[in-house]
Protein backbone atom coordinates (compact mmCIF):
# COMPACT_ATOMS: atom_id res chain seq x y z
CA UNK A 1 0.00 0.00 0.00
CA UNK A 2 0.90 3.44 -0.74
CA UNK A 3 1.32 6.42 1.67
CA UNK A 4 -1.76 8.38 0.28
CA UNK A 5 -0.49 11.60 2.54
CA UNK A 6 2.53 12.50 4.08
CA UNK A 7 2.75 15.30 6.48
CA UNK A 8 5.54 16.54 7.71
CA UNK A 9 6.66 19.05 10.11
CA UNK A 10 3.27 20.82 9.10
CA UNK A 11 2.79 24.74 10.68
CA UNK A 12 0.66 26.81 9.77
CA UNK A 13 0.79 30.78 11.47
CA UNK A 14 -2.40 33.50 11.02
CA UNK A 15 -0.22 36.04 12.08
CA UNK A 16 1.53 35.71 15.20
CA UNK A 17 -0.62 32.70 16.30
CA UNK A 18 -0.13 29.04 15.62
CA UNK A 19 -3.31 27.54 14.46
CA UNK A 20 -1.07 24.28 13.56
CA UNK A 21 2.48 23.29 14.33
CA UNK A 22 5.00 20.90 13.48
CA UNK A 23 2.19 17.96 12.50
CA UNK A 24 2.90 14.78 11.03
CA UNK A 25 1.32 12.22 10.04
CA UNK A 26 0.91 9.66 7.46
CA UNK A 27 -2.37 8.49 5.23
CA UNK A 28 -2.68 4.68 3.54
CA UNK A 29 -4.17 4.57 0.59
CA UNK A 30 -7.78 3.34 0.90
CA UNK A 31 -8.07 4.13 4.50
CA UNK A 32 -11.06 6.14 6.04
CA UNK A 33 -9.62 8.47 8.78
CA UNK A 34 -11.31 10.46 11.21
CA UNK A 35 -9.76 13.61 12.00
CA UNK A 36 -10.95 14.33 15.44
CA UNK A 37 -10.58 17.55 17.57
CA UNK A 38 -12.42 20.50 19.64
CA UNK A 39 -13.58 23.28 17.83
CA UNK A 40 -10.31 25.17 16.93
CA UNK A 41 -7.99 22.57 17.61
CA UNK A 42 -6.98 22.72 13.91
CA UNK A 43 -8.78 20.39 11.82
CA UNK A 44 -10.00 23.12 9.66
CA UNK A 45 -7.23 24.48 8.57
CA UNK A 46 -5.11 21.23 8.34
CA UNK A 47 -7.87 20.11 5.88
CA UNK A 48 -7.35 22.95 3.83
CA UNK A 49 -3.68 22.96 3.97
CA UNK A 50 -4.35 19.55 2.08
CA UNK A 51 -7.22 20.56 0.21
CA UNK A 52 -4.78 23.04 -1.50
CA UNK A 53 -7.14 26.05 -0.63
CA UNK A 54 -4.56 27.29 1.80
CA UNK A 55 -0.31 27.41 1.83
CA UNK A 56 1.90 25.99 4.25
CA UNK A 57 4.17 28.60 6.71
CA UNK A 58 6.59 25.22 6.70
CA UNK A 59 6.31 21.81 6.38
CA UNK A 60 6.23 19.43 3.25
CA UNK A 61 2.83 18.03 2.52
CA UNK A 62 2.75 15.11 -0.23
CA UNK A 63 -0.30 13.98 -1.50
CA UNK A 64 0.10 10.77 -3.86
CA UNK A 65 3.60 11.56 -3.85
CA UNK A 66 3.24 15.07 -5.22
CA UNK A 67 4.23 18.26 -2.98
CA UNK A 68 1.77 20.44 -2.57
CA UNK A 69 3.82 23.27 -3.34
CA UNK A 70 5.88 22.35 -6.38
CA UNK A 71 2.34 21.29 -8.45
CA UNK A 72 -0.69 21.75 -6.55
CA UNK A 73 -3.03 21.42 -9.50
CA UNK A 74 -1.93 17.98 -10.03
CA UNK A 75 -3.26 17.42 -6.56
CA UNK A 76 -6.23 19.45 -6.94
CA UNK A 77 -7.32 16.87 -9.57
CA UNK A 78 -6.61 14.51 -7.57
CA UNK A 79 -8.58 15.27 -4.43
CA UNK A 80 -12.67 16.50 -3.72
CA UNK A 81 -12.96 18.89 -0.83
CA UNK A 82 -15.52 19.58 1.30
CA UNK A 83 -15.27 22.30 3.07
CA UNK A 84 -17.14 23.02 6.42
CA UNK A 85 -20.15 25.05 5.00
CA UNK A 86 -20.72 23.25 1.43
CA UNK A 87 -19.90 25.79 -1.42
CA UNK A 88 -22.96 25.18 -3.57
CA UNK A 89 -24.87 28.09 -5.86
CA UNK A 90 -28.10 28.70 -4.76
CA UNK A 91 -29.50 29.99 -8.06
CA UNK A 92 -28.39 26.94 -9.92
CA UNK A 93 -30.11 23.03 -10.21
CA UNK A 94 -28.62 20.63 -8.73
CA UNK A 95 -27.33 18.96 -12.09
CA UNK A 96 -26.02 22.22 -13.92
CA UNK A 97 -24.30 22.48 -10.18
CA UNK A 98 -22.35 19.34 -9.87
CA UNK A 99 -21.53 19.44 -14.15
CA UNK A 100 -19.57 22.58 -13.46
CA UNK A 101 -17.68 21.56 -10.34
CA UNK A 102 -17.10 18.06 -12.74
CA UNK A 103 -15.51 20.43 -15.07
CA UNK A 104 -13.84 22.89 -13.35
CA UNK A 105 -12.32 19.80 -11.70
CA UNK A 106 -11.15 18.84 -15.41
CA UNK A 107 -13.75 16.51 -16.47
CA UNK A 108 -13.89 16.57 -20.59
CA UNK A 109 -17.26 18.36 -21.13
CA UNK A 110 -19.00 14.85 -23.03
CA UNK A 111 -17.97 12.81 -19.97
CA UNK A 112 -19.50 15.51 -17.58
CA UNK A 113 -23.01 13.86 -17.61
CA UNK A 114 -22.21 10.49 -16.54
CA UNK A 115 -19.69 11.49 -13.99
CA UNK A 116 -22.74 13.69 -12.34
CA UNK A 117 -25.39 11.01 -12.68
CA UNK A 118 -22.66 8.25 -10.94
CA UNK A 119 -21.86 11.03 -8.17
CA UNK A 120 -25.54 11.76 -7.51
CA UNK A 121 -26.37 7.80 -6.92
CA UNK A 122 -23.77 7.36 -4.71
CA UNK A 123 -25.04 10.27 -2.72
CA UNK A 124 -28.90 9.73 -2.86
CA UNK A 125 -29.34 12.87 -5.01
CA UNK A 126 -30.43 11.46 -8.05
CA UNK A 127 -34.26 12.54 -7.27
CA UNK A 128 -33.31 16.45 -6.77
CA UNK A 129 -31.48 16.26 -10.02
CA UNK A 130 -33.32 18.80 -11.22
CA UNK A 131 -34.25 21.02 -8.01
CA UNK A 132 -32.69 24.23 -7.34
CA UNK A 133 -30.02 24.42 -4.77
CA UNK A 134 -31.48 26.82 -2.78
CA UNK A 135 -34.63 25.28 -2.32
CA UNK A 136 -33.10 21.63 -0.84
CA UNK A 137 -33.42 20.94 2.45
CA UNK A 138 -29.95 20.76 4.81
CA UNK A 139 -29.73 17.10 4.24
CA UNK A 140 -30.06 17.13 0.98
CA UNK A 141 -27.14 20.41 0.70
CA UNK A 142 -24.95 18.10 2.42
CA UNK A 143 -25.40 15.32 0.09
CA UNK A 144 -25.13 17.85 -2.90
CA UNK A 145 -21.98 19.08 -0.98
CA UNK A 146 -20.34 15.61 -0.98
CA UNK A 147 -21.44 14.44 -4.50
CA UNK A 148 -19.49 17.88 -5.67
CA UNK A 149 -16.69 16.61 -3.96
CA UNK A 150 -16.48 13.21 -5.32
CA UNK A 151 -18.21 14.27 -9.12
CA UNK A 152 -14.59 14.10 -10.74
CA UNK A 153 -13.54 10.55 -9.27
CA UNK A 154 -10.82 11.59 -6.96
CA UNK A 155 -8.12 9.50 -5.30
CA UNK A 156 -8.40 11.34 -1.64
CA UNK A 157 -11.99 13.04 -0.37
CA UNK A 158 -11.47 15.62 2.37
CA UNK A 159 -15.02 16.22 4.30
CA UNK A 160 -14.63 18.62 6.72
CA UNK A 161 -17.65 17.98 9.18
CA UNK A 162 -20.02 15.93 6.91
CA UNK A 163 -22.10 15.13 9.73
CA UNK A 164 -22.35 19.03 11.10
CA UNK A 165 -25.93 20.22 11.46
CA UNK A 166 -27.50 16.78 10.46
CA UNK A 167 -30.84 15.33 12.47
CA UNK A 168 -29.50 11.89 13.18
CA UNK A 169 -31.37 10.10 10.68
CA UNK A 170 -29.47 11.97 8.66
CA UNK A 171 -26.18 11.14 10.67
CA UNK A 172 -26.63 7.22 9.71
CA UNK A 173 -27.57 7.89 5.92
CA UNK A 174 -24.16 10.04 5.81
CA UNK A 175 -22.50 7.31 7.61
CA UNK A 176 -23.31 4.43 5.53
CA UNK A 177 -23.03 6.77 2.23
CA UNK A 178 -19.33 7.36 3.58
CA UNK A 179 -18.67 3.69 4.42
CA UNK A 180 -19.63 2.64 0.60
CA UNK A 181 -17.05 5.11 -0.81
CA UNK A 182 -14.02 3.20 1.04
CA UNK A 183 -12.37 1.36 -1.71
CA UNK A 184 -13.07 3.62 -4.25
CA UNK A 185 -11.54 6.31 -2.31
CA UNK A 186 -9.13 7.42 0.30
CA UNK A 187 -11.26 9.28 2.90
CA UNK A 188 -10.13 11.65 5.65
CA UNK A 189 -12.77 13.34 7.72
CA UNK A 190 -13.46 15.85 10.50
CA UNK A 191 -15.17 15.59 13.86
CA UNK A 192 -15.69 16.81 17.01
CA UNK A 193 -17.89 13.63 17.94
CA UNK A 194 -15.70 10.74 18.84
CA UNK A 195 -19.16 8.38 19.01
CA UNK A 196 -19.74 9.65 15.46
CA UNK A 197 -16.53 8.84 13.73
CA UNK A 198 -15.84 6.33 15.78
CA UNK A 199 -17.85 4.09 13.62
CA UNK A 200 -16.99 5.16 10.41
CA UNK A 201 -13.45 5.58 10.29
CA UNK A 202 -10.59 2.48 10.50
CA UNK A 203 -8.02 5.32 12.36
CA UNK A 204 -8.77 8.32 14.12
CA UNK A 205 -6.07 11.35 14.20
CA UNK A 206 -6.71 13.22 17.44
CA UNK A 207 -5.80 16.74 17.17
CA UNK A 208 -4.71 19.01 19.98
CA UNK A 209 -3.91 22.72 19.95
CA UNK A 210 -2.71 22.48 16.52
CA UNK A 211 -0.76 19.19 17.71
CA UNK A 212 -1.42 15.42 17.34
CA UNK A 213 -1.85 13.91 20.29
CA UNK A 214 -2.79 10.65 19.63
CA UNK A 215 -3.16 7.97 16.93
CA UNK A 216 -4.96 4.60 16.29
CA UNK A 217 -8.09 2.56 16.38
CA UNK A 218 -10.54 3.26 18.88
CA UNK A 219 -9.45 0.41 21.00
CA UNK A 220 -5.76 1.65 20.78
CA UNK A 221 -7.07 4.89 21.84
CA UNK A 222 -9.04 3.40 24.78
CA UNK A 223 -5.67 1.03 25.54
CA UNK A 224 -3.25 3.95 25.42
CA UNK A 225 -5.43 6.01 28.03
CA UNK A 226 -5.27 2.53 30.54
CA UNK A 227 -9.41 2.49 29.72
CA UNK A 228 -8.74 -0.96 27.65
CA UNK A 229 -12.21 -0.83 26.39
CA UNK A 230 -15.71 -1.15 27.74
CA UNK A 231 -19.19 -3.07 27.52
CA UNK A 232 -22.27 -1.74 28.88
CA UNK A 233 -25.38 -4.18 29.78
CA UNK A 234 -28.35 -4.16 31.09
CA UNK A 235 -29.84 -7.36 32.02
CA UNK A 236 -33.29 -8.41 33.98
CA UNK A 237 -32.48 -10.35 36.64
CA UNK A 238 -30.94 -9.68 40.63
CA UNK A 239 -27.06 -7.80 40.28
CA UNK A 240 -25.20 -10.80 41.87
CA UNK A 241 -26.17 -13.48 39.37
CA UNK A 242 -25.51 -11.13 36.97
CA UNK A 243 -21.77 -10.31 38.48
CA UNK A 244 -21.33 -14.10 38.63
CA UNK A 245 -22.53 -15.22 35.11
CA UNK A 246 -19.78 -12.46 33.61
CA UNK A 247 -17.27 -13.28 36.31
CA UNK A 248 -16.90 -17.09 33.82
CA UNK A 249 -15.97 -15.31 30.72
CA UNK A 250 -12.29 -14.99 30.47
CA UNK A 251 -11.18 -11.75 29.57
CA UNK A 252 -13.25 -9.67 31.79
CA UNK A 253 -12.31 -7.69 34.15
CA UNK A 254 -13.76 -5.55 37.09
CA UNK A 255 -17.33 -5.00 36.61
CA UNK A 256 -19.05 -1.86 37.76
CA UNK A 257 -23.12 -1.86 38.79
CA UNK A 258 -24.00 1.75 37.35
CA UNK A 259 -27.78 1.48 38.44
CA UNK A 260 -30.16 -1.58 39.90
CA UNK A 261 -33.70 -0.37 39.47
CA UNK A 262 -37.16 -2.19 39.55
CA UNK A 263 -34.59 -5.27 38.89
CA UNK A 264 -32.96 -4.21 36.38
CA UNK A 265 -28.89 -3.95 36.76
CA UNK A 266 -26.53 -2.12 34.22
CA UNK A 267 -23.32 -2.81 34.71
CA UNK A 268 -19.85 -1.09 33.23
CA UNK A 269 -17.70 -4.48 32.54
CA UNK A 270 -13.78 -3.86 31.42
CA UNK A 271 -13.83 -5.90 28.64
CA UNK A 272 -12.59 -5.38 24.55
CA UNK A 273 -15.70 -4.78 22.83
CA UNK A 274 -15.28 -8.14 20.78
CA UNK A 275 -15.94 -10.20 24.01
CA UNK A 276 -19.57 -9.43 23.85
CA UNK A 277 -20.85 -12.39 22.14
CA UNK A 278 -19.35 -14.18 24.51
CA UNK A 279 -21.10 -12.35 27.51
CA UNK A 280 -24.09 -12.40 26.17
CA UNK A 281 -23.63 -16.16 25.53
CA UNK A 282 -22.93 -16.71 29.09
CA UNK A 283 -25.95 -14.34 30.36
CA UNK A 284 -28.09 -16.11 28.14
CA UNK A 285 -27.24 -19.74 29.70
CA UNK A 286 -27.47 -18.38 33.06
CA UNK A 287 -31.10 -17.92 32.67
CA UNK A 288 -30.82 -14.01 32.54
CA UNK A 289 -32.28 -11.94 30.16
CA UNK A 290 -30.12 -9.70 28.50
CA UNK A 291 -31.59 -6.44 27.34
CA UNK A 292 -29.23 -4.03 26.07
CA UNK A 293 -25.14 -4.38 25.16
CA UNK A 294 -22.67 -2.39 23.87
CA UNK A 295 -19.86 -0.31 23.87
CA UNK A 296 -19.68 1.92 26.73
CA UNK A 297 -20.76 5.23 24.84
CA UNK A 298 -20.06 7.46 27.66
CA UNK A 299 -16.53 5.82 28.12
CA UNK A 300 -15.32 7.14 23.98
CA UNK A 301 -16.52 10.51 25.73
CA UNK A 302 -14.19 10.56 28.33
CA UNK A 303 -11.27 9.17 26.44
CA UNK A 304 -11.88 11.84 24.38
CA UNK A 305 -12.03 14.37 27.05
CA UNK A 306 -8.62 12.86 28.55
CA UNK A 307 -7.00 13.17 25.45
CA UNK A 308 -8.05 16.91 24.18
CA UNK A 309 -7.45 18.01 27.61
CA UNK A 310 -4.27 16.30 28.01
CA UNK A 311 -1.70 19.04 27.09
CA UNK A 312 1.13 18.86 24.24
CA UNK A 313 3.59 18.96 27.50
CA UNK A 314 2.41 15.36 28.43
CA UNK A 315 3.95 14.36 24.82
CA UNK A 316 7.27 15.75 25.96
CA UNK A 317 6.99 13.93 29.24
CA UNK A 318 6.50 10.90 27.25
CA UNK A 319 9.65 11.45 25.65
CA UNK A 320 11.59 11.84 28.26
CA UNK A 321 10.67 8.84 30.28
CA UNK A 322 12.11 6.93 27.44
CA UNK A 323 14.94 8.09 27.02
CA UNK A 324 15.62 7.79 30.32
CA UNK B 1 -13.73 23.54 -21.23
CA UNK B 2 -11.47 26.29 -20.48
CA UNK B 3 -11.72 27.12 -16.66
CA UNK B 4 -11.99 30.54 -17.18
CA UNK B 5 -15.05 30.78 -19.92
CA UNK B 6 -16.32 28.24 -17.67
CA UNK B 7 -16.48 30.29 -14.91
CA UNK B 8 -17.54 33.02 -17.22
CA UNK B 9 -20.85 31.15 -18.66
CA UNK B 10 -21.29 29.88 -14.80
CA UNK B 11 -21.20 33.75 -13.89
CA UNK B 12 -23.38 35.28 -16.12
CA UNK B 13 -25.98 32.49 -15.46
CA UNK B 14 -26.31 33.27 -12.08
CA UNK B 15 -26.27 37.66 -13.52
CA UNK B 16 -29.32 36.57 -15.53
CA UNK B 17 -30.91 33.78 -12.98
CA UNK B 18 -30.84 36.82 -10.23
CA UNK B 19 -33.17 39.19 -9.79
CA UNK B 20 -29.72 41.88 -8.98
CA UNK B 21 -28.91 41.82 -12.50
CA UNK B 22 -32.12 43.10 -14.03
CA UNK B 23 -32.52 45.43 -11.74
CA UNK B 24 -29.61 47.56 -12.00
CA UNK B 25 -29.61 47.17 -16.27
CA UNK B 26 -33.22 48.52 -16.26
CA UNK B 27 -32.14 51.49 -13.81
CA UNK B 28 -29.56 52.44 -16.05
CA UNK B 29 -31.70 52.28 -19.25
CA UNK B 30 -34.50 54.00 -17.18
CA UNK B 31 -31.92 56.83 -15.99
CA UNK B 32 -30.25 57.19 -19.36
CA UNK B 33 -33.51 56.90 -21.40
CA UNK B 34 -35.04 59.51 -19.30
CA UNK B 35 -31.69 61.93 -19.36
CA UNK B 36 -31.66 61.23 -23.04
CA UNK B 37 -34.98 62.93 -23.55
CA UNK B 38 -34.80 66.01 -21.40
CA UNK B 39 -30.95 66.67 -22.12
CA UNK B 40 -29.67 65.65 -25.29
CA UNK B 41 -32.94 65.88 -27.48
CA UNK B 42 -34.28 68.55 -25.44
CA UNK B 43 -33.09 72.45 -25.51
CA UNK B 44 -32.00 74.28 -28.37
CA UNK B 45 -32.00 73.38 -31.63
CA UNK B 46 -28.02 71.11 -32.21
CA UNK B 47 -26.55 69.39 -34.79
CA UNK B 48 -27.14 65.59 -34.67
CA UNK B 49 -23.59 65.33 -33.97
CA UNK B 50 -23.86 67.30 -30.44
CA UNK B 51 -26.71 65.72 -29.54
CA UNK B 52 -24.86 62.07 -30.46
CA UNK B 53 -21.62 63.46 -28.19
CA UNK B 54 -23.79 64.08 -25.45
CA UNK B 55 -25.59 60.75 -25.12
CA UNK B 56 -22.14 59.10 -24.55
CA UNK B 57 -21.70 61.76 -22.22
CA UNK B 58 -24.81 60.99 -20.31
CA UNK B 59 -24.13 57.35 -20.70
CA UNK B 60 -20.26 57.45 -19.99
CA UNK B 61 -21.11 58.32 -16.26
CA UNK B 62 -23.94 55.53 -15.77
CA UNK B 63 -21.60 53.17 -17.02
CA UNK B 64 -19.04 54.01 -14.42
CA UNK B 65 -22.00 54.05 -11.90
CA UNK B 66 -23.21 50.78 -13.10
CA UNK B 67 -19.87 49.01 -13.34
CA UNK B 68 -18.90 49.64 -8.95
CA UNK B 69 -22.88 47.95 -8.61
CA UNK B 70 -22.01 45.41 -11.13
CA UNK B 71 -18.76 44.28 -9.80
CA UNK B 72 -19.34 44.67 -6.01
CA UNK B 73 -20.36 40.89 -5.75
CA UNK B 74 -18.08 39.42 -8.10
CA UNK B 75 -15.51 38.05 -5.46
CA UNK B 76 -17.09 39.37 -1.99
CA UNK B 77 -20.00 37.47 -2.54
CA UNK B 78 -18.28 34.04 -2.77
CA UNK B 79 -16.07 35.01 -0.11
CA UNK B 80 -19.53 35.53 1.80
CA UNK B 81 -21.47 32.75 1.08
CA UNK B 82 -18.11 30.28 1.03
CA UNK B 83 -18.28 29.12 -2.50
CA UNK B 84 -15.08 30.48 -3.06
CA UNK B 85 -13.64 27.20 -2.50
CA UNK B 86 -15.13 25.53 -4.55
CA UNK B 87 -12.83 27.59 -6.94
CA UNK B 88 -9.77 27.57 -5.22
CA UNK B 89 -9.62 24.09 -4.26
CA UNK B 90 -9.94 23.29 -8.31
CA UNK B 91 -7.65 23.19 -10.38
CA UNK B 92 -7.96 26.72 -11.78
CA UNK B 93 -5.23 29.36 -11.68
CA UNK B 94 -6.23 32.22 -9.54
CA UNK B 95 -5.80 34.83 -12.80
CA UNK B 96 -8.61 32.72 -14.47
CA UNK B 97 -11.06 32.96 -11.65
CA UNK B 98 -10.17 36.78 -11.77
CA UNK B 99 -10.51 36.56 -15.10
CA UNK B 100 -13.13 34.60 -15.58
CA UNK B 101 -15.38 36.77 -12.96
CA UNK B 102 -14.65 39.88 -14.89
CA UNK B 103 -15.06 38.86 -17.96
CA UNK B 104 -18.73 37.80 -16.82
CA UNK B 105 -19.08 41.40 -15.57
CA UNK B 106 -18.31 42.51 -18.56
CA UNK B 107 -20.24 40.49 -20.85
CA UNK B 108 -23.40 41.68 -19.01
CA UNK B 109 -21.91 45.19 -19.05
CA UNK B 110 -21.74 45.15 -23.21
CA UNK B 111 -24.92 43.67 -23.15
CA UNK B 112 -26.43 46.70 -21.17
CA UNK B 113 -24.59 49.07 -23.25
CA UNK B 114 -25.54 47.71 -26.37
CA UNK B 115 -29.41 47.97 -25.35
CA UNK B 116 -29.39 51.68 -25.58
CA UNK B 117 -28.53 51.50 -29.15
CA UNK B 118 -31.74 52.23 -29.97
CA UNK B 119 -31.38 56.09 -28.33
CA UNK B 120 -28.90 57.01 -31.32
CA UNK B 121 -31.39 55.54 -33.72
CA UNK B 122 -33.87 57.93 -32.98
CA UNK B 123 -31.37 60.96 -33.75
CA UNK B 124 -31.27 59.19 -37.08
CA UNK B 125 -34.93 59.61 -37.64
CA UNK B 126 -34.67 63.46 -37.71
CA UNK B 127 -30.62 64.08 -38.33
CA UNK B 128 -27.62 62.37 -39.73
CA UNK B 129 -25.16 60.81 -38.00
CA UNK B 130 -21.87 59.16 -38.75
CA UNK B 131 -21.26 55.49 -38.53
CA UNK B 132 -17.93 56.64 -37.10
CA UNK B 133 -18.88 58.52 -34.85
CA UNK B 134 -21.37 55.47 -33.52
CA UNK B 135 -18.67 53.35 -33.52
CA UNK B 136 -15.98 55.76 -31.58
CA UNK B 137 -18.73 56.57 -28.65
CA UNK B 138 -19.62 52.87 -28.15
CA UNK B 139 -16.02 51.46 -28.13
CA UNK B 140 -15.26 54.28 -25.34
CA UNK B 141 -17.59 53.29 -23.48
CA UNK B 142 -17.02 49.71 -23.35
CA UNK B 143 -13.50 50.87 -22.85
CA UNK B 144 -14.30 53.03 -19.55
CA UNK B 145 -16.86 49.97 -18.53
CA UNK B 146 -13.75 47.85 -18.94
CA UNK B 147 -11.30 49.82 -16.79
CA UNK B 148 -14.03 50.53 -14.17
CA UNK B 149 -15.48 46.99 -13.81
CA UNK B 150 -11.75 45.91 -13.44
CA UNK B 151 -11.33 48.01 -10.92
CA UNK B 152 -14.40 46.82 -8.94
CA UNK B 153 -13.48 43.45 -9.32
CA UNK B 154 -10.19 44.45 -7.45
CA UNK B 155 -12.35 46.09 -4.56
CA UNK B 156 -14.47 42.95 -4.83
CA UNK B 157 -11.32 40.84 -4.04
CA UNK B 158 -10.37 43.07 -1.27
CA UNK B 159 -13.47 43.29 0.33
CA UNK B 160 -15.15 40.62 2.68
CA UNK B 161 -19.10 41.99 1.88
CA UNK B 162 -20.44 43.07 -0.93
CA UNK B 163 -21.46 46.27 0.55
CA UNK B 164 -17.80 46.77 1.96
CA UNK B 165 -16.78 46.00 -1.95
CA UNK B 166 -19.56 48.79 -2.74
CA UNK B 167 -17.81 51.25 -0.81
CA UNK B 168 -14.67 50.10 -2.03
CA UNK B 169 -15.23 50.56 -5.43
CA UNK B 170 -17.22 53.75 -5.53
CA UNK B 171 -14.43 55.52 -3.67
CA UNK B 172 -11.80 53.96 -6.43
CA UNK B 173 -13.57 55.24 -9.17
CA UNK B 174 -14.39 58.44 -7.66
CA UNK B 175 -10.52 59.14 -6.47
CA UNK B 176 -9.84 58.06 -10.29
CA UNK B 177 -12.03 60.36 -11.72
CA UNK B 178 -11.98 63.64 -9.64
CA UNK B 179 -8.13 63.05 -9.52
CA UNK B 180 -7.30 65.96 -13.01
CA UNK B 181 -8.42 68.61 -10.20
CA UNK B 182 -5.25 67.81 -8.36
CA UNK B 183 -3.57 68.70 -10.96
CA UNK B 184 -4.71 72.44 -10.93
CA UNK B 185 -3.79 72.62 -7.39
CA UNK B 186 0.22 70.61 -8.44
CA UNK B 187 3.38 71.74 -10.50
CA UNK B 188 4.73 69.71 -13.44
CA UNK B 189 5.21 66.92 -13.82
CA UNK B 190 3.02 66.06 -10.86
CA UNK B 191 0.04 67.93 -12.62
CA UNK B 192 0.56 65.99 -15.82
CA UNK B 193 0.75 62.61 -13.94
CA UNK B 194 -2.37 63.16 -12.64
CA UNK B 195 -4.38 64.55 -15.83
CA UNK B 196 -2.88 61.42 -17.74
CA UNK B 197 -4.23 59.09 -14.68
CA UNK B 198 -7.90 60.28 -14.61
CA UNK B 199 -10.28 57.68 -16.12
CA UNK B 200 -12.71 60.24 -17.86
CA UNK B 201 -11.46 63.92 -17.78
CA UNK B 202 -9.03 63.39 -20.93
CA UNK B 203 -9.06 59.92 -22.40
CA UNK B 204 -13.21 59.75 -22.87
CA UNK B 205 -13.74 62.92 -24.43
CA UNK B 206 -11.93 61.90 -27.94
CA UNK B 207 -14.79 58.90 -28.00
CA UNK B 208 -17.46 61.59 -27.41
CA UNK B 209 -16.27 62.91 -30.07
CA UNK B 210 -16.06 60.45 -32.70
CA UNK B 211 -12.43 60.46 -32.30
CA UNK B 212 -10.46 57.01 -31.58
CA UNK B 213 -6.60 57.59 -30.41
CA UNK B 214 -4.03 54.98 -29.56
CA UNK B 215 -3.30 56.55 -26.64
CA UNK B 216 -6.83 56.37 -24.71
CA UNK B 217 -7.48 52.86 -26.01
CA UNK B 218 -3.93 51.77 -24.34
CA UNK B 219 -4.79 53.67 -21.32
CA UNK B 220 -7.97 52.26 -20.47
CA UNK B 221 -6.79 48.71 -21.71
CA UNK B 222 -4.04 49.48 -19.25
CA UNK B 223 -5.98 50.10 -16.39
CA UNK B 224 -7.90 47.10 -16.77
CA UNK B 225 -4.60 45.13 -17.07
CA UNK B 226 -3.39 46.35 -13.82
CA UNK B 227 -6.78 46.40 -11.41
CA UNK B 228 -7.20 42.59 -12.90
CA UNK B 229 -3.11 41.76 -12.13
CA UNK B 230 -4.33 43.31 -8.53
CA UNK B 231 -6.79 41.43 -8.05
CA UNK B 232 -5.32 37.88 -8.31
CA UNK B 233 -2.66 38.89 -6.28
CA UNK B 234 -5.21 39.88 -3.41
CA UNK B 235 -6.43 35.63 -4.26
CA UNK B 236 -3.15 34.26 -3.99
CA UNK B 237 -2.43 36.48 -0.76
CA UNK B 238 -5.20 34.99 0.86
CA UNK B 239 -3.95 31.59 0.62
CA UNK B 240 -1.38 32.43 2.59
CA UNK B 241 -3.07 34.04 5.05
Amino acid sequence: MNAMIQVKGLTKYYGEHAAIQDLNFSIEEGEVIGFLGLNGAGKTTTLKVLGCVLLPTAGEVKVDGIDVARDPHAIRRRIGFLPDSPPLYGEMTVGRYLDFAAQLRGVPADQAAAHVVDAEEKTGTRDVHDELISNLSHGYRQRVGVAQALVHRPKLLILDEPTSGLDPVQIVDMRSMIRKLRGAHTVLLSSHILSEISQTCDRLLVIQAGEIVAQGTEQELAARMGAGGTVEIEVAGPARRVLDAVATVPGVGAATVLRDLEGVVAVRLQAAPDQRPKIARALVQNGLDLLRIDRGAAQLESIFLQLTRAKPEKETTTTTETMQ
Amino acid sequence: MNPTLLIMRRELGAYLRSMTGYIIAAAVLLVDGVLFNAMALGGPDKMSAEVLGQFFFLSSGLVIVASVFISMRLLAEERQTGTLVLLTSSPVHDWQIVLGKFLSAFVFMALMILATVYMPALILVNGKVSVGHLVAGYLGLLLLGSATLAVGTFGSALARTQVLAAIFNGAMVTALIVCWMLARVTERPFSDVFVGLALWGRHFPPFQAGAIHVRDVAYYLMVTYVALFAATRVLEARRWR
